[in-house]
C-alpha cells in the first residue's frame, strides 16, 4: 500500500503515472467533464458570431472579406498546430518517466503558445488601428472579439498554468504528484486546439469566402 | 515500492516500446492535419464556387478534431468511455445551442 511519503517522492513510477492514483484518476474524470461544459460555452459564442457576422447596424463597418488576411491566420494554425505536437512529446516522456525532456518540450510548447498570442495582439492592433474594428463599433465586432478574444485568454491562461507547473515542480522531479497535473494541462492545450480550428474554418475561411 | 525489478525491466521496455509505437501515429496524425490546414486555406484561395468550398472545410475540420480528440488527447486508448460520453454530450449541446442562435435567435 502506497503512502503520502510514496506519492511525493516516487522512485519506481508505475505504467501510465497519470492515472495510477485516486486523485489522478478524478482529475482526469473531473477534466473531461470541465471539457465538456467549455464545448457548450464555445458553442454559443460560435453561435453568436455566426447570426451576427453580417450585421453592423447603422455603423460603418469593413465586411469580413475584406478585413481577414489568410497569411497571418496560416502562420498562426501552424504555430499553434505544433504547439500541440509538442505537448504530445512532452507527454510522451512523461509516460517513459522522462522528467527534463519533459520540461523541455513543455518549455518549447509555452514558446509557440507565447508567439501564437504575440501575433494575435498583433491582429487585433491592426484591424482597431487600420479599419476602425473595435468591440464597441457593431454587433459583428463585439461577437468576433468576443469569440476570438475569449479563445486568445484561454491561450494565455494556458500558458501561466503550464509555466506554474513547471516552475512549481522544478526541483521535484516527476513524481504520482504531479503527473496527472502535467496531463491535465497538456489537454487543456490540445482543446484550445480543438477551438482554434473550429475558428480559423468557422471565423477566417469562411469569412473569406463571404 | 519496488517489487520485482527483474519483471519489471522487461515492462518497462514492453511500455517504451509502446510508447514509441503510440508516438509515430501521433507524428503522422500531426502531418495529416497540417496537410487538412494547407488544403483547406488552399480552396479558400482559389477559384471555387461558395457552395462547394464551405462544406467542405468545415468537413475538414471535423475531421481535424477527431483527430485531435482521439490521438493528440488519446480517447483511442482504454478507460476513456466517461470522457466520450463527457465530450459527446457537450458536442450535442453545442449543436443544438449553434442551431437555436443562427436559425431562432436573431431573426
Amino acid at each position: 500500500m502506497s503512502t503520502h511519503e510514496d506519492v511525493l517522492s516516487s522512485e519506481n513510477l508505475p505504467h501510465e503515472p497519470e492515472k495510477a492514483t485516486l486523485e489522478g484518476k478524478n482529475k482526469f474524470l473531473g477534466f473531461w467533464f470541465f471539457l465538456g461544459g467549455e464545448t457548450v460555452l464555445f458553442a454559443s459564442l460560435f453561435g453568436t458570431y455566426l447570426a451576427l457576422r453580417n450585421s453592423f447596424g447603422n455603423a460603418e463597418g469593413t465586411p469580413t472579406q475584406e478585413l481577414f488576411g489568410l497569411e497571418l491566420v496560416f502562420i498562426m494554425t501552424v504555430i499553434l498546430l505544433t504547439s500541440s505536437l509538442t505537448s504530445v512529446y512532452a507527454m510522451y516522456h512523461m509516460k517513459n518517466h522522462d522528467f527534463k525532456k519533459m520540461m523541455v518540450w513543455l518549455a518549447i510548447t509555452v514558446i509557440l503558445g507565447a508567439s501564437f498570442l504575440g501575433l494575435e495582439v498583433y491582429e487585433f492592433n491592426h484591424y482597431v488601428h487600420e479599419y476602425g474594428h473595435t468591440f464597441t463599433s457593431h454587433a459583428f465586432g463585439s461577437a468576433f472579439y468576443a469569440l476570438v478574444g475569449f479563445h486568445g485568454a484561454h491561450v494565455a491562461f494556458g500558458l501561466c498554468w503550464i509555466l506554474a507547473l513547471m516552475f512549481r515542480n522544478a526541483k521535484r522531479g516527476l513524481n504520482l504528484y504531479n503527473a496527472p497535473k502535467f496531463y491535465i494541462a497538456s489537454l487543456y492545450w490540445h482543446f484550445i486546439d480543438v477551438v482554434w480550428v473550429f475558428i480559423f474554418t468557422v471565423v477566417y475561411l469562411m469569412g473569406k469566402v463571404g | 515500492m519496488a517489487k520485482d525489478t527483474n519483471s519489471n525491466q522487461y515492462q518497462d521496455q514492453f511500455y517504451k516500446q509502446k510508447h514509441k509505437e503510440e508516438m509515430k501515429y501521433q507524428v503522422i496524425t500531426f502531418a495529416m492535419m497540417i496537410a487538412f490546414t494547407i488544403i483547406a486555406f488552399g480552396l479558400v484561395a482559389g477559384p471555387f464556387s461558395k457552395l462547394f468550398v464551405v462544406p467542405v472545410i468545415l468537413v475538414l475540420a471535423g475531421v481535424q478534431v477527431l483527430f485531435q480528440l482521439y490521438y493528440f488527447m488519446h480517447m483511442n486508448q482504454k478507460g476513456h468511455e466517461m470522457p466520450a460520453i463527457m465530450i459527446y454530450s457537450g458536442i450535442f449541446a453545442a449543436v443544438l445551442t449553434i442551431l437555436a442562435l443562427t436559425t431562432i435567435t436573431w431573426i
